[in-house]
């Protein structure tokens, strides 16, 4: 081990030599400072987080889409995802050549904080967060089975007064930003969802938004 | 009083137990490591709160920042039929050797053309290769017809494992030998360009897509 050792250089002052008593210790120093480089590399190269997966259906595509194919959910919210930045309007949109009972669509701004998207989504999907702990509690006293807890937690997402969901990108969003609002979306227990191309004059309204 | 007398010792410490201790953590974390595989492309996925691991039989699709699209497949297999398929459309020839390599191959972003010559390059130089990524325009979709023949290869490849699952008396369900469809975005990508990705695989009637991300501690209720 790491001994400083003693009685000086082999009795050199003295001219005689004397037969050391050998130690049966060995110098593990070297053995020791191997041991915590090999210990710092992996530290240091480990991963530890496996990547997990999200997964995300998408709905499937129409060959001949009709120009008026636009759904016709009043539940519904639509994000409008820019570099970072996050916008949306509820219900059905208005264009301002055909403004609806409550003039044409305006964009909100929000952000992608738990006070922002989470919450608004918090409130929008009350009903079927409602839902999910009654039936967390009905699965918690045994009443119904976990298969059974999924299919009406399924049922439940799919209903009308679920909330649902559209998301429109412009070209400068990042995945990030759309992973990141899926993610606030699963957080909320939306069911459908749909990310749909944007239109012509929600662009520019987004635009405007951004200037 | 007695006289307080300071044993002589040597300076030395034990140091047995430290050194017991650096092994244990040595051992540990040599045998929990997994080591981020030598892909081409390093790719920072964005996080989410998914608890969900990769599936085993999964075609993976890489979108890098700049917009370049790498394809990766698992099951050597179902690649090595993949690679006849492919090679047999575009027409390039591929010998046995480069047929064995391309079955243990990583992510690879190259056209049909360049292909033969990157399978020939050792894993080193792959890494340092700068390819420009699979094609997927519409006047030349290579990454279409990866994609369409990686999935026929693979649910031939799931086919037969689900065979062999039900011989052996298991009691395997189906939908686990499916292939899945993996999407490997970097968080900076544009959402456009992972967009006429996703175009791809819609419009090949694969709607159900996976994207991979990190781990992210799920809100407090």
């Amino acid at each position: 081990m790491a001994e400083i050792a003693e009685g000086g250089g082999g009795g050199h002052s003295k001219g005689k030599k004397r037969a050391k008593k050998g130690s049966t210790r060995v110098d593990m120093t070297p053995m020791v400072d191997l041991a915590f480089l090999l210990l710092t590399f992996f530290v240091l190269t480990s991963t530890f987080s496996k990547p997990k997966v999200m997964s995300l259906v998408y709905p499937a595509k129409i060959d001949n889409p009709t120009p008026d194919d636009g759904p016709k959910i009043n539940n519904a919210i639509t994000f409008l995802l820019s570099e970072d930045k996050i916008f949306y309007y509820s219900g059905q949109y208005y264009p301002k050549s055909a403004p609806g009972p409550k003039g044409p669509t305006k964009l909100e701004e929000t952000d992608f904080g738990p006070s922002g998207v989470r919450k608004l989504l918090a409130e929008g999907n009350e009903f079927v967060l409602s839902g999910k702990i009654e039936l967390q509690k009905k699965l918690d006293k045994k009443q119904i089975q976990d298969s059974v807890y999924i299919n009406m937690l399924t049922d439940l997402k799919k209903k009308d007064k679920a909330l649902k969901v559209l998301i429109k990108t412009d070209d400068k969003a990042t995945c990030k930003n759309f992973i990141d609002l899926i993610d606030e979306l699963k957080i909320a227990e939306i069911g459908v969802v749909a990310p749909v191309e944007i239109m012509a004059s929600e662009l520019e309204l987004l635009k405007e938004k951004l200037k | 009083m007695p006289k307080i007398k300071m044993p002589k010792s040597s300076p030395s410490i034990d140091m047995t137990p430290m050194v017991d201790l650096a092994f244990l953590l040595v051992t540990f974390f040599m045998l929990a490591a997994s080591f981020r595989s030598s892909e081409p492309v390093q790719v920072t996925t964005p996080t989410s709160v998914s608890d969900k691991i990769i599936p085993a039989n999964i075609l993976m699709v890489t979108v890098d920042k700049g917009g370049r699209v790498f394809f990766n497949m698992t099951n050597a297999e179902a690649r090595r039929e993949l690679l006849d398929n492919m090679s047999g459309k575009y027409k390039v020839g591929f010998t046995d050797k480069h047929r064995e390599e391309f079955g243990f191959m990583e992510s690879f972003g190259c056209t049909m053309r360049e292909l033969p010559g990157y399978i020939g390059l050792s894993s080193e130089e792959r890494g340092s290769a700068r390819t420009l990524g699979i094609p997927y325009d519409s006047t030349n979709n290579e990454l279409k017809d990866w994609i369409f023949y990686g999935n026929i290869a693979a649910l031939n490849t799931g086919k037969t494992l689900f065979e062999e699952a039900k011989k052996k008396g298991d009691n395997p369900n189906v939908n686990d030998f499916k292939p899945k469809f993996i999407l490997r975005v970097d968080s900076k990508t544009l959402y456009v360009q992972a967009q006429a990705v996703i175009d791809v695989f819609r419009d090949l009637n694969l709607n159900n897509l996976n994207f991979v991300t990190s781990m992210e501690m799920p809100p407090k209720k």
